[in-house]
């Protein structure tokens, strides 16, 4: 490293320092301050930490609403990612090894998928129907429909890198389609389904425009339902709003620490021409 | 003749069609429809281009189109001109080079609901955080949110703090795939640094910038959690775009109209995004 690479690096981190991370550093310093030292929105030390009070009381607020939120969103994001999975890599496999005509309308539907913004009250409308309006099934059928084209795209693409001979040993073997496909490729794509599930569980659980339009009510509220309530309610109580801020934050903290080349990998399909 | 079955069944497809279809396709298609009718979710009453007619009329609901179009536009410019020269910045070998990507990319992963009420404290015209560190050096700073001819502008540079991230992965992604002889001939030839950028970088990193542009794009049309989080669309309707108008509506109850908005979301998202691709994939280099 030259002497030049050296220092555009300190100034460099001198610089997002100050953009990217005291942000951060600022909600956590509040999240542990008193009412009083909070109100004043200063970026200061806390004069008394009261990082325990204040996230207890966070918790007890509105009959541990927060505990409840963590579990409906944990169910969500649990099981419409396992469901993206399934459909996405079946969908992609099919598209993949099977060139017809279909292909054609199938990626037109994803592009689709991709492009076109819900119609919210036509949903409502349909969800209502079928009697899954504000139940946690349907917002987790919501979810898998609106994440299915991303999931899809990832799977075919990596389908692609798998070899043919292996589907026509198993077929020579006497193999089922569906055992070739959850005994011979399903194990193969372990790589993908790793980047599909991360990257779909963040959105999932840090989704807030579909639960507020599908899952009103007290008793479906989700993680970022919760914060965007407690925003009104904690008008004069900004240690409990950022104590909430800061809860809502460290999970993906923890997955960006486990599965950073994964986030990586899903977030830049398609920058490079394949 | 034998029929051979597939060992690549349409079954397969199946139930991810079925979800897809009917949580997706058919209220899309329904969308059409209702937009055309006075509708309380139980009957719809017919009434034309009416909705639309409203749509275009009411001041309101048009700076909410003409809000929409210029946050699109202004996030998904300024993502790709920064995001390319800090992936140029953070690809030349510079000291913390991999910490600085993380902590640049952090915020891409972290609740859009979260970052925009911390920025809107940040934000506070007398007491925020940005407002006294510019006064501390004789600067007085702007009512970011509680100025209207501001607001949307503030929400932009959120919405480019937390975004910035992901377009500058993308195109880090992308200058990997550059082969290095490019540059090796450049250099023999005599090409200055920014020469190199601009007739080597610019051009071969061409498929990051059409995903940056496009997914960005779409994005700053279809968003809302970030607006509604900050302002609700206000001061007034100063920060409202097309999506927090089509929330308003569907909350006051006008149905047909929150529907007309959603087609006309659709529309404005297919006439920018289908031509510019179109315009993308024509202009192919050839290297």
């Amino acid at each position: 490293m030259t002497r030049r690479q050296f220092y555009t690096g300190v100034i460099s981190l001198a610089v997002a320092g100050v953009i990217f991370i005291l942000p951060f550093v600022f909600v956590l310093l509040t999240a542990v301050k008193t009412k009083q030292d909070a109100a004043l929105l200063t970026f200061s030390w806390p004069v008394e930490w009261h990082f325990l009070d204040n996230l207890t009381e966070v918790l007890r607020t509105r009959n541990y609403m927060l505990l409840l939120a963590y579990f409906n969103s944990t169910v969500i994001t649990v099981c419409s990612v396992t469901l993206l999975v399934l459909f996405g890599a079946m969908v992609g496999y099919v598209l993949q090894r099977r060139p017809s005509g279909w292909n054609k309308v199938i990626y037109a539907f994803v592009l689709a998928g991709l492009m076109i913004p819900p119609a919210v009250v036509p949903t409502i409308w349909i969800l209502q129907s079928v009697g899954l309006f504000k139940t946690l099934t349907g917002m987790v059928f919501i979810q898998v429909a609106y994440g299915l084209a991303f999931s899809v795209l990832l799977f075919r693409s990596f389908i692609a890198t798998i070899p043919r001979d292996l589907d026509e040993a198993a077929i020579i073997d006497g193999a089922k389609p569906w055992q070739i496909f959850f005994r011979v490729i399903l194990p193969l794509l372990k790589p993908v389904t790793v980047t599909v599930i991360v990257v779909q569980s963040i959105s999932i659980f840090n989704d807030f425009t579909n639960p507020l339009y599908y899952l009103p009510g007290r008793e479906n509220v989700t993680v970022q339902l919760t914060l965007y309530n407690f925003q009104g309610q904690f008008q004069t109580q900004f240690n409990l709003l950022f104590m909430n801020i800061l809860l809502v934050t460290i999970p993906p903290l923890i997955v960006f620490v486990f599965f950073n080349r994964q986030i990586v990998a899903g977030m830049t399909a398609g920058a490079v021409k394949g | 003749m034998i029929v051979q079955k597939s060992p690549y069944p349409y079954w397969f497809v199946m139930p991810a069609a079925v979800v897809f279809s009917v949580l997706f396709l058919a209220p899309t298609l329904a969308s059409l429809w209702f937009s055309l009718t006075r509708w309380d979710l139980f009957s719809a009453q017919f009434i034309g281009l009416e909705n639309y007619r409203q749509f275009l009329r009411e001041p309101f609901l048009i700076q909410g189109l003409i809000n929409t179009v210029i946050y699109a536009f202004a996030t998904s410019a300024t993502k790709s001109v920064f995001g390319l020269l800090l992936a140029v910045l953070l690809t030349s070998g510079i000291w913390a080079q991999g910490f600085l990507r993380a902590v640049i990319f952090f915020p891409v992963l972290v609740s859009t609901i979260g970052v925009g009420i911390t920025f809107s404290v940040l934000m506070h015209p007398t007491n925020g955080v940005i407002n006294v560190a510019l006064s501390a050096i004789g600067i007085p700073g702007p009512g970011w949110l509680t100025d209207p001819a501001l607001a949307l502008y503030s929400i932009i540079l959120v919405d480019f703090w937390k975004g910035l991230g992901l377009a500058t992965l993308i195109y880090i992604a992308g200058l990997a795939s550059i082969s290095p002889d490019y540059y090796e001939a450049a250099r023999i030839d005599g090409a200055t640094r920014t020469q190199m950028f601009f007739r080597v970088t610019v051009p071969l990193v061409r498929p990051a910038t059409v995903t940056v542009v496009t997914l960005s794009l779409i994005g700053g049309l279809r968003s809302f959690d970030l607006i509604w989080a900050m302002t609700r669309g206000g001061p007034g309707f100063s920060s409202d775009v097309l999506a927090s108008v089509i929330y308003k509506q569907y909350q006051a109850g006008f149905y047909g109209l929150s529907t007309a908005g959603n087609v006309i979301l659709f529309l404005l998202i297919g006439l920018i995004i289908l031509p510019m691709t179109a315009w993308f994939n024509r202009k192919e280099v050839d290297l």
